[in-house]
């Protein structure tokens, strides 16, 4: 391949939200020559969706609150499952992530005193996430954007990694790729690879998540030998659009219920109060007058129950759309109108002001909102170790949404920003340290031809179906039957239908040529979507309880023998290969603070 | 509540194009960028379209729709006439690359150029203090979410090539304005706003403050102040002797 454009660094970090940015600016400060590759333009990567805020426990509104609180806020979310090791490293150091983006530019909101404010979001036990109104994701990304094009960091744009290069010890040495614009093909030459993708909503109809979300870094990594962890898990948020259609899935920001916003049934009753788990019960408001009083006075009420962690939510909305007790368009109504004034919601809601405005003509001041679940966030991903971000391939690492571990069964709230900035540094540091200590392979020169050859597969063949009809009948099958409520009977048809898709992405058919072509781009994403498809698919089924974001009607509620299992996906060259492994043992002095509280 | 719409869809490359008709089904509550999808999974599959977050949040589906600079994910369908032809351009202001799809790499440049903020030292507990209302200018201009729209409206360069070295558009110059009123921050940009950003050169129409899809002033609360300023600082008549007298004394 000699008219292949090629380069070379020490760390070749791939995606461009606020895990790549902050791995890339973090190996960049550590001296290696360090580039981003991100699918779509700088700026624009999925983070910038995120609303809420960064969950930081700074204590700037709740003194009371440390670390170890926060620690032990994201554990009972997870139901235990998280990576132990992770969620304290990522609890200890999320203050001065924050604190570090102020002294990149970002400007949080407020408190009386000046510091940066702190609010309410579902699972944590102080008003505890660092926020700028609703749009808190997209002041990290263009901080860290500024950041790393101030630091003149190299950053290639609209260009799309199809396959990661190993050399023949397994090490990593490099990413194959093509530029959306060009349809050319290059080759990045590095020691260390950071994964920083994202996650794979894609793969379902309804979603929270941008096309960029297809698995793709998930799918790599099997492929070059890494594992997954937690597959199962799968986040669906309890709130999203649900009118019109075509914005079904768009997200409707948790921060509506931490500032009073309520969810109620077609009756007008605010249903959370019967879906209490035991589990929570000690913690959580019993009457609507403790819930309403919590808002100002939380040291003497308990919370609302609409701020249970999301997977009890999204299920509670489940049942009473499925008891017919819904709104119109098929969801429940979530209320901040008749309960905050109009100033204040504009103020401390302005971009959901503006979204249900402009995308359904709907007042948020003065009507209630329709909202149902929304395929959100993967808890599963990447295996890598806590303190470096390391995957089991010497020299691939994964931060932010694409690892796992860190989230367990389910993620809290305010806890994905700062889980990006954490590990995020975290890799950028190992990834630099790995690539200094170490030699660069040479690129394989066979596997890059195949890589072309592949890629171009699909201009080859003729009369074949578009590729947008298999990805449409891959979300109605992830959604119809691997979604918020699971039974094998299903799951074991989603993974007949995905073995059918599988043969029908090999006989698709691309039409045009190879510069900005969506369609093309979208045949090259399918096979991810697929693998990580069955990645989901596989580890559902074989987890026989209910735990978190993975619910199976058949094997209702936790199960000792789970609660110390992880899930581990492996790549075996055809098809996805499970494993069970212990959950790391959390040391004595950690889980005391479970035993303080309990 | 379904209807057949016509749309107008410029297609081709840097070498040229023209506008192609199709005729596509629209449901109730559609945007713009949901017939572009519809097309592409029905009779085009290689149109070239920018999108990501389609909520109004990203900034990447800009495009003229009927001739104006727009979001096509917050250009909803029942705005128009159900026997209205909509006709769908790629911004002007830009080198055409496929279809709708331009090169913006102008505005990328022009971020780069800009000197990067400077933040003064935390206090001893290693915080950073400031009040809302302090912080509340910056703000708004950080709500941008650089679709560019106002770089493609904005008349000094929408029609004038050739102004675009010396004439940074109305995002960055509201960047400029948005790190002068930062708190925090501690570099002077003035300078850098009139002799690399062409500051003098917006005659404050407010074309970009209309086709702000965030509706930020850029005009009123950035440019104008940011004017302001720039004179303030310029024509300040010891500032401007002090200067005069350096400039000599250095040449």
């Amino acid at each position: 391949m000699t008219e292949l454009e090629r380069h070379d660094y020490d760390v070749v970090v791939i995606g461009a939200g606020g895990a790549g940015l902050r791995a890339a600016i973090e190996a960049h400060e550590q001296g290696a020559r360090t580039a981003v590759v991100c699918k779509s333009l700088l700026g624009k990567a999925h983070t910038v969706m995120a609303e809420g805020g960064i969950a930081a426990a700074m204590g700037n509104v709740y003194p009371e609150d440390g670390w170890k609180v926060h620690f032990r806020d994201t554990m009972r979310g997870g139901k235990m499952l998280n990576h132990w090791r992770m969620a304290q490293l990522h609890a200890q150091e999320a203050p001065d992530r924050v604190r570090e983006l102020e002294d990149w530019g970002a400007l949080f909101d407020r408190t009386p005193d000046g510091l940066i404010s702190q609010r309410d979001f579902g699972g944590h036990r102080y008003a505890r996430l660092a926020h700028v109104g609703d749009r808190t994701g997209l002041e990290l990304l263009r901080t860290l954007q500024q950041r790393a094009v101030a630091l003149g960091i190299d950053v290639y744009m609209e260009c799309t990694v199809t396959r990661l290069l190993t050399a023949d010890d397994g090490r990593i040495c490099g990413a194959f790729g093509y530029w959306r614009e060009s349809g050319r093909f290059l080759a990045l030459q590095a020691p260390s690879v950071v994964l920083a993708t994202g996650g794979i909503g894609k793969s379902y109809k309804v979603t929270s998540n941008s096309w960029e979300y297809t698995g793709d870094g998930h799918s790599l990594a099997l492929q070059a030998g890494a594992t997954l962890v937690n597959m199962e898990f799968v986040q669906f948020h309890p709130t999203g659009m649900v009118w019109p259609p075509s914005v079904r899935g768009i997200l409707v920001t948790e921060s509506v219920r931490g500032d009073g916003g309520v969810l109620k049934n077609s009756a007008g009753n605010r249903f959370m109060f019967d879906y209490i788990p035991d589990y929570f019960r000690k913690e959580t408001a019993e009457t609507e007058e403790e819930a309403d009083r919590w808002y100002v006075d939380k040291k003497n009420n308990r919370r609302p129950p609409e701020l249970l962690p999301r997977d009890e939510v999204a299920r509670a909305i489940n049942s009473e759309v499925k008891a017919g007790r819904g709104s119109p368009h098929g969801g429940v109504f979530l209320d901040i109108a008749s309960r905050r004034d109009a100033d204040y919601i504009r103020k401390r809601l302005p971009s959901m002001y503006h979204q249900f405005k402009e995308l359904a003509e709907v007042d948020i001041t003065a009507e209630a909102m329709e909202v149902g679940p929304t395929c959100h966030y993967v808890m599963g991903g990447v295996e890598v170790d806590p303190e470096t971000a390391a995957a089991v391939v010497p020299g691939l690492f994964a931060a932010g949404e694409v690892a796992g571990g860190m989230h367990g069964s389910n993620r809290l709230g305010g806890n994905s920003l700062s889980d990006l900035l954490v590990f995020g540094r975290r890799a950028g540091t190992a990834a630099a340290a790995y690539a200094k200590a170490t030699t660069v392979a040479a690129l394989p020169e066979t596997a890059l031809t195949e890589a072309a050859t592949a890629a171009l597969a699909p201009f080859a063949r003729e009369g074949g179906e578009n590729p947008y009809t298999i990805q449409h009948d891959l979300q109605e099958a992830m959604n119809e039957l691997v979604g918020i409520i699971r039974t094998a009977a299903e799951i074991e048809q989603a993974l007949a239908r995905i073995e059918e898709l599988k043969l029908r992405v090999q006989a698709l058919t691309v039409e045009g040529h190879r510069q900005y072509n969506p369609g093309w781009h979208l045949a090259l994403d399918l096979p991810h979507m697929l693998r990580v498809s069955e990645c989901i698919a596989r580890a559902a089924l074989e987890r026989q309880e209910s735990r978190g974001g993975h619910t199976r009607e058949d094997f209702p509620g936790p199960q000792d023998e789970w609660a110390a299992l992880n899930v581990i996906c492996r790549y075996d060259g055809d098809g996805v290969a499970l494993s069970r492994q212990p959950l790391p043992v959390m040391p004595p002095d950690l889980a005391e603070i479970f035993e303080e509280t309990a | 509540m379904t209807h057949e719409a016509a749309f107008r869809v410029w297609r081709g490359d840097a070498s040229g194009g023209q506008l192609q008709d199709f005729t596509v089904t629209v449901n109730e509550g559609e945007v713009v960028l949901d017939i572009l999808h519809r097309l592409q999974a029905t009779q085009t599959p290689d149109l070239a379209v920018r999108w990501n977050c389609k909520a109004g949040k990203c900034g990447s589906c800009s495009a003229e729709i009927n001739g104006r600079p727009r979001l096509m994910c917050l250009t909803r369908m029942g705005t128009f006439a159900p026997d209205e032809v909509v006709t769908i351009t790629p911004l002007r202001a830009f080198p055409v690359i496929r279809d709708l799809v331009t090169d913006v790499s102008f505005n990328y440049e022009k971020a780069a150029a800009i000197p990067p903020f400077t933040p003064q030292a935390r206090e001893a507990d290693g915080s950073h203090r400031m009040q809302q209302i302090d912080v509340e200018r910056s703000q708004e201009f950080r709500k941008c979410i650089e679709c560019f729209l106002c770089q493609d409206v904005c008349h000094v360069v929408r029609d004038h090539e050739d102004n675009k070295p010396a004439f940074s558009g109305p995002r960055f110059l509201m960047r400029l304005a948005e790190l002068d009123m930062h708190p925090l921050d501690t570099v002077d940009r003035k300078a850098f706003a009139v002799e690399e950003g062409g500051l003098g050169m917006c005659n404050i129409t407010k074309c970009c403050t209309e086709v702000c899809p965030e509706g930020i002033h850029i005009t009123d609360n950035a440019l104008i102040p940011m004017k302001e300023r720039v004179v303030d600082r310029r024509y300040v008549p010891t500032t401007w002797l002090g200067r005069t007298i350096r400039r000599r004394g250095s040449s």
